[in-house]
Parts: structure tokens; C-alpha cells; sequence
């Protein structure tokens, strides 16, 4: 896709995705990033649900920009913010969307590069928000 | 039980030193976040996109981050905002040390809300990996056994 058409799905988001947060998932992923916190493992531990770790929320389903088409090996993770509502349990049923809010262009070492910023937010079934996102990714594989 | 900890304004938070990063590991976090890009897992691949191997995802070293902030916080404690740039890559056998210096001390409801930068160094190589910006609340007295918070 080229800078301009990019620009043109600015302000546009996903329809929000129905997330259930699984105990194994939560364990799954404690695993992969070693930490060693009983609250993501052990339920007694955590007072009855399992605690998901500070970053788990980005594994979640935010559905998909309509109009956007990302190259996905072309992209890099250039930077992510959280904003932190209250902790995600297992059990937790959560409504997750994302909306592109920004496209910039920047010269950079591998020649130009599209920059994208999306926001992201998990909300719990009563609306209330749970964590917000902000995920800049940069398109390597960007048109002219 | 330990007695709680009042932050200062240049305290040094860690270091939190992790075991050197494996190519199983990142294989892990593939299949733990669904984020299934080979450039992660599959040398050839991401020798062929001109990154010289496998290289780990952004998010498993800000995952690190996270876990020095969650420890140092403490049972009673909260994070509240996390943020990291991305600013170089981490490969199979580095080793990563998180640390973080206190910015900002506040009292608030009872708490202790504590702003800090935050990093993850690749040990030997003078170089960030990431760095970044965090808040969290830490009580301000000896807690009862934290109480979860109420869910939907």
C-alpha cells in the first residue's frame, strides 16, 4: 500500500473482537517470558483467578483496520505504550478493538519508512476500559 | 514479612538479570503471543531479510522490563502506565539486565505513585535494547494480604 492510501483509513477501527482469557494461555505465556510470578501460574496463589503479566494484553485479537493491508514480515515493532485500567484475570471477557491514528514518513538507515501508530483498547463487558495501547510499527515494504 | 519500601526520587530499581535469550524461547513466545513472524524463528529467513538471523521479539524484552517493574512494585503495588522505544535488536544467546532509575515520587489515596525511566541493556555490548518510561503505586504501609480486585 502506498503513503497515501495508508492515510486515507486514518480514524478508522476494527469492529470490536470477543476475547475470552484463557488460565492456560495466561501460563503459556508466563512460560515463554520466564517470569517466574506465582499470581500467572498458581490460582490459590492469586486469590481465586490468575493474573495475566503487564504485556499479555498484546497478544489479544484486536481485529483488523478495515481497508488496511499490512505486509507482515515488512513490519518492525518500533514502539508500545500501556495504559493500565486494572489487572486482566483469567475468566475475564474482553472486548478488543484497534484504530489507525497516525501515518508519518521519516529517511531513515534502510532508506524511507512508513511509520504507523495505532491505538488499542480492551474493554470489559460493561464497556469499561481495561488497558489502552499505543503501537507505533514501522512498514519496511511500503509503495511509492 | 517484609517491610514496605519507600521510593526516592534517583533510587535505582534491579538489576533484573535475565538468562541469556534462546532460539527455544523465542520459539515459546512465538506460539504464546500468535505472533508467528519468521523472522523470529527461521534463520534463513531472516537472513534473507538482511537481519544476519533470528532475531528475538521487541515484546519479549519489554516483557522483561515489565517483570522488574511488577517485582519491584510489590504484591500491594499497581502498574499504571508502561511505554518502551524499541531501539535495538535482541539476539539468541544475549544476555538482558532491566533496570530503572525514580524520576518521581507522589502521595496519593494513600499510596506511594512512583514515576521511572526504564531499560533493558544487552549485557556487554553498551547498548539498550529498550528504553522507555513507567509509573506504578506501591502502599505506603504494611498491607493485609492483597485483596483481588472485583471483576465483571
Amino acid at each position: 500500500m502506498s503513503l497515501e492510501s495508508f492515510r486515507a483509513c486514518i480514524g478508522r477501527a476494527s469492529e470490536p473482537v470477543k476475547n475470552e482469557i484463557e488460565k492456560g494461555a495466561i501460563r503459556k505465556f508466563a512460560e515463554a517470558i520466564g517470569d517466574p510470578n506465582p499470581l500467572y501460574r498458581d490460582e490459590a496463589a492469586a486469590g481465586g483467578r490468575l493474573v495475566a503479566p503487564p504485556t499479555f494484553s498484546r497478544t489479544l485479537d484486536y481485529g483488523r483496520v478495515p481497508g488496511l493491508e499490512l505486509p507482515r514480515a515488512g513490519l518492525i515493532h518500533a514502539g508500545q505504550e500501556f495504559e493500565y485500567f486494572r489487572p486482566i484475570y483469567s475468566g475475564d471477557v474482553l472486548y478488543c478493538h484497534t484504530r489507525l491514528v497516525d501515518v508519518f514518513e521519516k529517511q531513515g538507515k534502510l532508506g524511507r519508512m512508513v511509520f504507523l501508530v495505532f491505538e488499542m483498547e480492551a474493554r470489559d463487558q460493561d464497556g469499561n476500559p481495561v488497558v489502552r495501547q499505543k503501537s507505533t510499527v514501522i512498514c519496511r515494504e511500503a509503495g511509492d | 514479612m517484609a517491610s514496605v519500601r519507600r521510593f526516592q526520587v534517583g533510587d535505582v530499581l534491579g538489576p533484573l538479570v535475565r538468562p541469556p535469550v534462546t532460539k527455544t524461547q523465542l520459539v515459546m513466545y512465538s506460539g504464546a503471543s500468535g505472533d508467528f513472524n519468521p523472522i523470529h524463528t527461521v534463520d534463513e529467513y531472516a537472513r534473507e531479510a538482511g537481519l544476519g538471523g533470528v532475531i528475538a521479539h521487541g515484546m519479549l524484552t519489554m516483557a522483561f522490563v515489565g517483570q522488574l517493574l511488577t517485582e519491584t512494585a510489590g504484591a500491594g503495588g499497581a502498574l499504571k502506565r508502561f511505554g518502551v522505544r524499541f531501539v535495538e535488536m535482541v539476539r539468541p544467546g544475549d544476555t538482558i539486565v532491566c533496570e530503572g532509575r525514580v524520576t518521581g515520587v507522589a502521595e496519593q489515596g494513600g499510596q506511594q505513585v512512583v514515576t521511572c525511566d526504564v531499560w533493558a541493556a544487552i549485557e556487554g555490548s553498551g547498548k539498550h535494547a529498550v528504553i522507555g518510561q513507567a509509573v506504578f503505586t506501591a502502599p505506603l504501609q504494611e498491607e493485609e494480604t492483597p485483596s483481588q480486585e472485583d471483576g465483571p
